[in-house]
């Protein structure tokens, strides 16, 4: 067998209820905004905003998306650079209080160029980090995350690919056993 | 495509479409950069880049060290006032010798035309043109179309004229050059003298009326009179600066006859009341600010570019 659902769609929006609702527990969102990492941390932070907006919606929820590009540790290291995306902020993250968002927390490279990325905007009061995936024990770096759609040992050579659904098709969440060509 | 197809930026000749793509994409997202509060990112801060200038240069040198700096680069500035080239030093033996203290990346300006080219053959580093005589100016010629799609989107189909001395301009070739890879039509306009013959071969028309030029164009790009390049013989190339101002220069009454708004370029250094007057310079039709601070956001676009490609 070379892959497996981890998330299929039910489960992914009573993952993505949860969250919101973690994060209301902690988070009444007057002084708190999502930045979702570009470009699938995006698509993650977007569903949580729709999901917390219909569970408060008197509140506005402000939803930004950060590019790490620039700030990534292995910039050269690599053959071929990576794509530039856009970050669109149009909230200042000065001494606000901030849920940083991605798909799937691996070595944590991603996330220490996002604080790094992050930072260069301002001074936030608190960061926190929320995943859809928490690959357990690949960290590289001393991150972790404080909300977590679902966690999961996994060995290197796997991979995990998320695919946000649409009108077509559904999403979901699979393990494959080696990283697809 | 996330990489260049080219291993320097010598000129526009030899980029493809699609090169210009990336850097104007990328370029888009460093124009963002520079606009936080905190403008630096720390993409480059294993490279080293060496600024030779052979020429003189005030907007393109700042431009390039701000780019480097804003991309956390070590660099190393030089120019010919003082150095050994002066004690008879070969293009080829200076550099190298820099490139002995582990440079990775040159930013040259010379003033002869195909030095960049032949330094690019003869050493092992990445060199990129910050302008050689009068054959390219590539970075200028970047910025500009990028400018020039801030403003009026998709360049396909688009009529820009270039205005002046184009025979002693490196940035004509260069706008030449890139307007056509992105699809605009492209005419040259200024005295007789001052337009190469055989330019039609770039696929240009050719005007030696202003007005009438002005009438057609989406974009008029007003180049300088290049004065220190024109060879003092014993026939000038036009009879004074004046008569060149009336001829050539635009000002508010030439714009005022256009039935509609034009965009209105130059790269600099302005000589106002000879190409362009004040008004016309300081009015609303003019981008001339937006092109120096898209000029960072280019030259930030093609170091990183190309320092990935090493």
């Amino acid at each position: 067998m070379d892959s497996q659902v981890l998330i299929d769609n039910a489960l992914f929006e009573r993952v993505i209820d949860r969250l919101a609702h973690q994060l209301l527990e902690h988070h009444d969102f007057s002084q708190t905004d999502l930045i979702g990492l570009q470009p699938r941390g995006f698509i993650l932070a977007e569903r949580v905003k729709r999901r917390l907006q219909e569970l408060i919606p008197s509140q506005a929820i402000n939803c930004g998306a950060l590019d790490v590009t620039f700030h990534r540790d292995d910039f050269r290291r690599r053959e071929k650079p990576i794509a530039a995306s856009s970050t669109h902020m149009s909230f200042l993250v000065e001494n606000r209080e901030i849920i940083l968002i991605d798909d799937v927390l691996f070595t944590g490279r991603t996330i220490r160029a996002g604080l790094d990325a992050l930072l260069a905007h301002g001074r936030p009061k608190t960061v926190q980090l929320l995943v859809l995936i928490d690959r357990r024990f690949q960290r590289e770096l001393p991150i972790e995350p404080q909300f977590v759609g679902k966690s999961i040992d996994s060995l290197d050579m796997q991979y995990v690919q998320v695919d946000w659904g649409d009108q077509q098709s559904e999403t979901r969440v699979l393990l494959h056993n080696h990283k697809p060509e | 495509m996330t990489q260049l197809s080219s291993r320097h930026l010598t000129g526009i000749r030899g980029l493809k479409r699609e090169d210009l793509e990336l850097i104007f994409k990328t370029a888009t997202e460093f124009k963002e950069v520079i606009n936080r509060p905190i403008k630096k990112v720390p993409s480059l801060r294993d490279i080293t880049i060496a600024n030779l200038f052979f020429e003189n240069s005030t907007r393109t040198r700042l431009s390039f060290e701000l780019a480097e700096k804003r991309l956390s680069a070590d660099i190393i500035n030089f120019s010919t006032n003082g150095s050994s080239v002066k004690k008879g030093e070969t293009l080829v033996d200076t550099v190298n010798n820099i490139l002995a203290m582990k440079v990775d990346l040159v930013v040259m300006r010379h003033p002869h035309p195909g030095a960049h080219q032949f330094l690019a053959n003869k050493v092992d580093t990445v060199i990129v043109n910050a302008g050689d005589g009068t054959h390219e100016h590539p970075t200028q010629a970047l910025l500009d179309a990028f400018s020039m799609r801030e403003r009026l989107g998709d360049l396909e189909g688009k009529k820009v004229a270039i205005i002046g001395d184009i025979r002693h301009s490196r940035v004509a070739l260069s706008n030449i050059l890139s307007l056509k890879l992105l699809g605009a039509e492209v005419r040259v306009c200024g005295p007789k003298t001052l337009i190469p013959k055989h330019i039609n071969d770039l696929g240009v028309s050719v005007s030696h009326d202003l007005d009438e030029t002005l009438m057609w164009c989406d974009v008029a790009n007003m180049l300088r009179i290049q004065l220190e390049r024109q060879d003092q013989g014993i026939v000038p190339y036009f009879p004074s600066l004046r008569e060149y101002a009336r001829q050539f220069g635009l000002n508010m009454e030439r714009l005022n006859k256009l039935d509609r708004s034009i965009t209105i370029m130059h790269p600099g250094p302005i000589n106002r009341g000879v190409e362009i007057t004040s008004e016309v310079a300081d009015s609303e039709h003019s981008i001339i600010l937006e092109q120096v601070e898209n000029g960072v956001a280019i030259r930030m676009a093609v170091l990183y570019l190309l320092s990935a490609n090493r």
